[in-house]
């Protein structure tokens, strides 16, 4: 294809680029401003309103034994009664054989920002006598939703906007023992730390101390690199310094301290969200009480689109890699399909074989 | 699957109201930012006769120096040159590429003008199919090259389009967002220019040229859309010379009898054309190519390929299972040739065997025959030496019965002689 010219770079300025994988580009380049206005910062604000018109999902998981505040957490972090608490009268199954997860949908707006929310909760994981395998049907859900979006992805009539139901997040809630990670806590945290992006907390973290809390912290993570578990932020993904050093102030908090209600008290004259106790009232967004507002700062205000992204640029290619591969959709198979037509191709295919170099010998 | 059972929540979840400020409305900042760092990409590729000043308006539009040279009228064929560059304007950096024809409508036979025009835009949609294809993709990554928006640059004849340019447009209309823009605008009054304008307006209308509409769904910017879409096609004016107006220098054009100015409203529609292509619908155009020509041509591919959703029973059908029903038909296939061709080789095998072995039996059918010859000749030989041999023999036997004679003779002779001689 020679009619076309191959494309130019044409250095014109850049300045204080931010680092990407650019193609062609090395390093920063002086220059100098385009010369007067020319509009282009205007795509940010096209942006934001494109966006904000479609609207965000976003789906997390919750994983963690009954009785440790999963429920009362996400209600907490959205303000709003998204899940049911299992311990409220009205909820009729008790523990159940097997882990049945449950995902519920909610759209939810705030300030013209529509958002599908979706909270799957695992009641009964961890729950039996014998907890083998308990994670199977997580780790099937995860896999299910991938396979569901590759499956739409490949159709021939795709539609505009591809409903996405993968699990963005998984938050896996540790009792707080004060002690160490429990064979359960390891085992699944293995496994899931490979497909979906964890992020571990200390549920029901008022029974601990400052202290306590401190030591309890630095030997999880202790653990968690003793079993080379990557929860998120994963370090591999930083993309640049400003984000690993970033990260790095969040890894070294992970994982969070939280405590979570959906009851106010007043304190000092202003209505805060807080547990009663008869020692005192632990305010939930108290930075100095508990680690909730950190936890809601990571997941929402802060690495939301960023959870987002590494579920779909790096879990679903990686999904994507495995699956294709397994159902021999090589890429030469594919590409060979797609780009020549099937003559041409045995003609080639046939030259090569052994048989042909004899034919072609005494033909 | 194991017995996870998912009790899904209404399908269309259900509303709810939040009793505090949660923080998610940070999410388009967040989108924003992230897209901010890794940058945009924006590909126009502006269509147009030689000389009718496309450089010139992209150096106006994009305020900065492109530094294209002037090309020449003579190209056999029409040809395509992208360009990349990066700009950046405070803090969002745009990858722009520029594609520009060369020698379009400059060949005496125009028919095949626009083919290469569209296969590049096949092209371009073909390495996204195939990076999209891959097993191993970067998408994020990837430098999208697609057109984004095509200027079509018209003459300003003042009367109505060229064939050409209908011809050109429809083929394009379906897989580029084709923006009409009325070139050298200075050339036409007023008067003419709205003439033109509808002129061509109902032409393309009537010839079924779909060109790209700007989008009317959004409250905020429908109204100065809708405007726009009524201005259509732009006249513009390009230039990157300054001239003194007032006590501002203002990019112009000096003509003895005035200065036409490229961004006063009144004397052309350049601020419109920068208007809507940048400030207010580049996402759009962006959005645009990606979902509806993008999409048309993977499904016209993929449905070429013979990759459907639903086979014949209506049944729906994977990728994966087409993939795999047509790999077993290719090696099916493959293995038929194989046998066809070994059958012809054991054929052709064949026939030079008998034809070796009647090449022999003629070979020895001649052998035969030249020995016969031989010893025939050799046998008349064999005679004809008895029979000269008998000859000599004969021949001595007469020479000595000859030599007996004549000694005889002489004998006699002398005998004679005495006889003679004693009787006398």
């Amino acid at each position: 294809i020679s009619e076309f010219e191959p494309p130019e770079w044409h250095k014109v300025e850049v300045v204080t680029p931010c680092p990407t994988e650019s193609h062609g580009l090395q390093g920063t380049i002086k220059g100098h401003d385009l010369f007067g206005y020319v509009g282009i910062e205007a795509v940010l604000d096209q942006m934001r309103r494109k966006t904000m018109k479609a609207g965000f999902e976003f789906n997390i998981m919750v994983v963690g034994q009954s009785g440790l505040g999963k429920s009362t957490l996400v209600n907490t972090l959205f303000k709003s009664k998204v899940s049911r608490k299992s311990c409220s009268p009205n909820y009729e199954e008790k523990i159940s054989k097997t882990v049945k997860l449950q995902s519920v949908s909610h759209v939810i707006e705030e300030k013209g920002v529509k958002m599908k929310l979706t909270v799957i909760d695992t009641p009964g994981f961890g729950d039996q006598i014998n907890n083998e395998n308990c994670w199977e049907p997580i780790v099937s859900y995860v896999n299910e939703q991938y396979e569901r979006y590759l499956k739409e992805e490949l159709y021939v009539n795709r539609k505009p906007r591809i409903p996405d139901t993968r699990v963005h997040c998984c938050v896996y809630f540790l009792p707080a023992t004060g002690h160490w990670l429990r064979p359960i806590d390891v085992e699944f945290m293995k496994r899931l730390g490979k497909i979906v992006s964890i992020v571990p907390i200390i549920a029901k973290a008022d029974t601990l101390t400052m202290e306590e809390r401190q030591e309890f912290k630095q030997r999880i993570r202790q653990d968690l690199n003793a079993n080379g578990i990557r929860v998120y932020p994963q370090t591999e993904y930083d993309e640049d310094p400003e984000d690993r050093i970033l990260n790095d102030k969040i890894r070294e908090n992970i994982p969070f301290a939280v405590v979570g209600t959906d009851k106010e008290h007043q304190v000092n004259g202003n209505k805060v969200l807080g547990r009663k106790t008869k020692w005192g009232i632990i305010e939930v967004e108290n930075v100095a009480h508990c680690e909730f507002t950190n936890l809601r700062d990571l997941l929402i205000r802060s690495h939301l689109q960023d959870l987002k992204d590494v579920t779909h640029n790096i879990h679903y290619e990686t999904f994507r890699v495995r699956r294709l591969n397994e159902s021999n959709l090589t890429v030469h198979g594919l590409a060979l399909i797609l780009e020549s037509p099937p003559e041409s191709d045995l003609q080639y295919t046939v030259a090569n074989t052994a048989t042909a170099s004899c034919f072609y010998s005494i033909l | 699957m194991t017995t996870s059972d998912i009790a899904q929540g209404d399908k269309n979840a259900r509303p709810l109201s939040l009793s505090g400020h949660v923080g998610f409305d940070s999410l388009p900042h967040q989108l924003v930012n992230k897209s901010t760092c890794q940058g945009f990409c924006f590909n126009i590729l502006c269509i147009g006769e030689t000389g009718i000043g496309k450089s010139t308006l992209m150096d106006t539009l994009f305020n900065t120096n492109f530094e294209n040279f002037e090309s020449s009228h003579f190209e056999p064929k029409v040809k395509l040159r992208a360009q990349t560059y990066d700009l950046q304007e405070s803090n969002v950096r745009l990858k722009l590429t520029i594609v520009n024809t060369v020698g379009f409508g400059d060949q005496m036979n125009k028919q095949e003008s626009y083919q290469h025009v569209v296969d590049y835009i096949d092209t371009q949609f073909e390495s996204y199919l195939q990076e999209e294809l891959k097993i191993k993709r970067s998408l994020h990554n990837y430098h999208d090259s697609r057109i984004h928006a095509c200027l079509y640059f018209i003459a300003p004849s003042g009367h109505s389009l060229k064939s050409l340019d209908l011809v050109t447009m429809k083929k394009l209309d379906s897989k580029v967002n084709i923006i009409p823009v009325i070139a050298k605008a200075d050339t036409i009054s007023k008067s003419e220019l709205h003439k033109f304008k509808i002129k061509i307006m109902s032409e393309l209308v009537s010839n079924g040229v779909q060109i790209y509409q700007f989008p009317t769904d959004d409250e905020t910017v429908s109204k100065i859309n809708t405007a726009m879409n009524g201005i259509l096609p732009f006249a513009v004016v390009g230039s990157s010379e300054e001239v003194k107006i007032g006590n501002k220098m203002v990019k112009a054009r000096q003509y003895p009898w005035g200065v036409v100015q490229v961004e006063n409203e009144n004397h052309c529609d350049f601020v419109k054309l920068r208007e809507m292509l940048i400030c207010v619908n580049m996402e759009d155009l962006r959005e645009q190519t990606h979902t509806r020509h993008y999409e048309l041509y993977r499904r016209c591919k993929l449905e070429e390929m013979g990759f459907t959703d639903t086979n014949p029973e209506s049944k729906p059908v994977s990728l994966q299972e087409t993939y795999e029903a047509k790999r077993h038909e290719f090696l099916g296939d493959l293995q038929r040739r194989e046998e066809e061709m070994r059958q012809m080789f054991v054929q052709r095998v064949k026939e030079k065997e008998t034809e070796l072995k009647e090449a022999e039996r003629e070979l020895q059918g001649k052998f035969e025959q030249l020995k016969r010859l031989h010893s025939e000749e050799k046998s008349k030989l064999d005679e004809k030496r008895r029979s000269l041999e008998d000859e000599i023999n004969t021949f001595s036997k007469k020479k000595a019965a000859a030599e007996l004679l004549q000694g005889q003779s002489f004998n006699t002779n002398a005998n004679l002689k005495k006889d003679k001689d004693r009787k006398k």
